[in-house]
């Protein structure tokens, strides 16, 4: 919602793009099969024609509306985002715009009670956590998109209004301010938002439920001297029957998120005077005396609901279409991003290697196993949040009365921000065999640590876009026996790669890149001695890692990452 | 023995003592609070510590 007399898109510091719709050929007859449709072009459909496209494949992006999205919404930015982004090579504008933070502060009763870190070292490539509004983050999308003539074709104003799917593809109605047309194309990607039409057309529902508390959010415009940091305020004085939440965001932008009370009217706590008087106690409260001028709000509840499937026939869903998680811990977004990279590289691997189903179907319990991680979570920040019963508002009341005092109750505050998830039991992960003991390094099914290689140099500009086998050189016979292995690894990935580890300027089994590693930097972060080796997917999420090559362990893991365990020999 | 939990455990007992609160009742809850810090005070031979943590508890 926006202050009286001001349109929907009349922002105080954002210009709203109009993108022209362009007739495709579709309205003049022609009926090509287009490799994938994306239902969408929200952050996450966006997303996955990225990340599509750096595998070569096309695809088409229809969105019923001809701009982005109206409101500020989403705001913090992970770090395994932001790694995503730079995968797909488009983080440049996302990291010079985008305002880092790693810390935040609770207070209760106007007193601090507790400062938390999120994990952060000198090695990482980003911060734990960016802030930048949702029409940024769709507006760079978009323009990264246009950098790819002949791969992405978003097509404005072009609705969704049928589905169908059989044996050879997905059938949509699309209907567009010159006319309606069908857009035929072998598969769909849902990412049309909490609201899917394609979900609707489908017959699907989500399951779940509603969590109590109804919040307002608020973007504000002001001059205000404090780091960009979480804070959160229990019992303030300007609000001593729920919480509060502040943001930093670019531009001077500031979000401004309280609960409100049980039994409040949700209508009466939008209206514009509310909203304003709300604003101006918790500013007064902060000790903000200066000016402020009112952007947008909006008001919402914390649900968790998810599809039973995130596949269906020729169709998987991303983002909002499949699930609607609780704002708390900042993961609508940032799950979104993660089910569309998860779902680019099995789509661009089944339709260009005639991958087993098995790949597609690893997205449900992949990317769902990801989406009940987030309800757990959401179902402990919301108990502390909004207390169900008597029982946790005591508990909640005696936990922060203590914290003035006790440090040992202070992690109760704490908001569990997102972490990225380990597909550890996923059919696609070779788990560690017995006796194989790594000191360090990320376990299978975690991402890749963007270990620093250099200055301006870090370990995931050298992985993907397909599978990535990285070696750390041995003696001579592990180099051969590895090398060895090569021939047999490509009839399985043609493309996949190789990068090895080992001493400057050597390149002991002409890989396609090797990495200099004179202080065994990396080696000691992967926990690596001679002839380690890490097989990594296109998402970067290890597939399978070994102290010491076993052709026929590393050859299975391949294919096992490729949906296919039964497959022994290529 | 550990001396303290960890704080997944004491996450375990937030729980745990605001489901037991519950199920006391409005009624009964002080009572049983009481009931529980005397069983709990039992496995602290030390009445200086006890001492020490009621008046923390004192405090608003
Ligand atoms: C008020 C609000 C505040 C939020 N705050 C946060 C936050 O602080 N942090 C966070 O992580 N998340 C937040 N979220 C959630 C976050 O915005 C979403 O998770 C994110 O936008 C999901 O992206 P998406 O691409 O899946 O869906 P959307 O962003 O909803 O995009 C869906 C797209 O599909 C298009 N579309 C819909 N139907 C059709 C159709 N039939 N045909 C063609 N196109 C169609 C829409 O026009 C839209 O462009 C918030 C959401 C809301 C509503």
């Amino acid at each position: 919602m926006r202050p009286a007399g001001r349109g929907e898109l009349e922002s105080l510091y954002f210009d709203y793009p109009e993108y022209p719709f362009r007739a495709p050929a579709e309205l003049g007859g022609a009926s090509p099969r287009h490799p994938v449709i994306i239902a969408g072009a929200g952050p996450v459909g966006l997303t996955a024609a990225l990340a599509l496209a750096q595998l070569g494949v096309a695809s088409v992006v229809v969105d019923r509306k001809n701009t982005v999205n109206d409101g500020s919404r989403a705001i913090c930015i992970s770090r395994y985002s932001f790694e995503t982004l730079q995968q797909l090579g488009v983080v440049a504008r996302f990291e010079a715009k985008g305002l880092g933070w790693t810390s935040g502060r609770c207070y209760f009763r106007d007193q601090l009670i507790y400062q938390f870190s999120m994990p952060h070292s000198a090695d990482e490539r980003f911060l734990p956590m960016y802030n930048l509004q949702q029409q940024y983050i769709e507006q760079y999308l978009i323009d990264a998109a246009a950098d790819c003539p002949g791969l992405i074709d978003i097509r404005w104003l072009s609705e969704v209004t049928a589905v169908t799917q059989d044996e050879a593809g997905v059938e949509l109605g699309i209907a567009t301010p010159q006319g309606n047309y069908p857009l035929r194309g072998q598969y769909l990607l849902a990412a049309d938002g909490a609201r899917s039409e394609v979900r609707n057309l489908l017959g699907l529902r989500l399951n779940g439920r509603n969590l109590p508390g109804n919040y307002v959010i608020a973007d504000i415009r002001m001059e205000h001297d404090f780091p960009t940091e979480r804070r959160s305020f229990f019992e303030s004085s300007a609000n001593p029957e729920a919480t509060i939440l502040i943001h930093r965001q670019p531009d001077n932008i500031w979000r401004v998120d309280w609960q409100l009370p049980a039994g409040a009217d949700p209508e009466e706590a939008v209206a514009e005077n509310t909203v304003r008087d709300r604003v101006a106690a918790i500013l007064a409260m902060i000790g903000h005396r200066g000016d402020w001028e009112l952007e947008w709000w909006s008001i919402y509840t914390a649900n968790t609901l998810c599809l039973d499937d995130y596949r269906h026939g020729r169709v998987l869903f991303i983002g909002d279409s499949g699930h609607i998680v609780p704002i708390f811990g900042v993961r609508g977004l940032n799950n979104g991003i993660a089910d569309a990279a998860n779902a680019a590289w099995k789509l661009a691997y089944t339709l260009q290697h005639g991958a087993a189903e098995g790949l597609l179907d690893s997205f449900t319990p992949e990317r769902r196993g990801a989406t009940l991680d987030v309800f757990r979570n959401a179902g402990k920040s919301s108990r502390f949040m909004t207390p169900p019963t008597r029982g946790y508002s005591l508990m909640r009341k005696a936990v922060l009365e203590l914290a003035l005092s006790e440090k040992f109750v202070r992690p109760f505050a704490d908001p569990r921000q997102v972490q990225p998830w380990i597909y550890d039991d996923s059919p696609l992960t070779s788990t560690a065999s017995q006796g194989e003991v790594f000191p360090a390094g990320p376990p299978p099914g975690a991402p890749l640590q963007n270990t620093r290689l250099g200055e301006r140099d870090f370990l995931l500009d050298y992985i993907g876009p397909g599978f990535t086998l990285l070696y750390f050189a041995g003696n001579a016979d592990l180099d051969a026996a590895a090398a060895n292995l090569l021939p047999t690894l490509r009839k399985v990935d043609p493309r996949l790669r190789v990068l090895v580890v080992g001493e400057a300027g050597s390149d002991p089994i002409a890989g396609d890149e090797s990495i200099a590693d004179p202080g065994r930097h990396l080696a000691d972060c992967y926990g690596a001695g001679p002839g380690t080796l890490y097989l990594v997917r296109p998402d970067r999420h290890i597939a399978g890692r070994w102290r010491h090559l076993e052709e026929s362990t590393v050859t299975a893991a391949l294919h096992r990452a490729l949906g296919d365990p039964h497959e022994r020999d290529a | 023995m550990k001396e303290t939990l960890e704080f997944a455990e004491l996450e375990q007992v937030y729980d745990l003592l605001a489901e037991a609160i519950d199920e006391a009742g409005p009624e009964q809850e002080a009572l049983f609070l009481a009931k529980l810090a005397m069983l709990l005070a039992q496995q602290i031979p030390d009445v200086d510590r006890i001492r020490e943590a009621v008046a923390t508890a004192l405090r608003p």
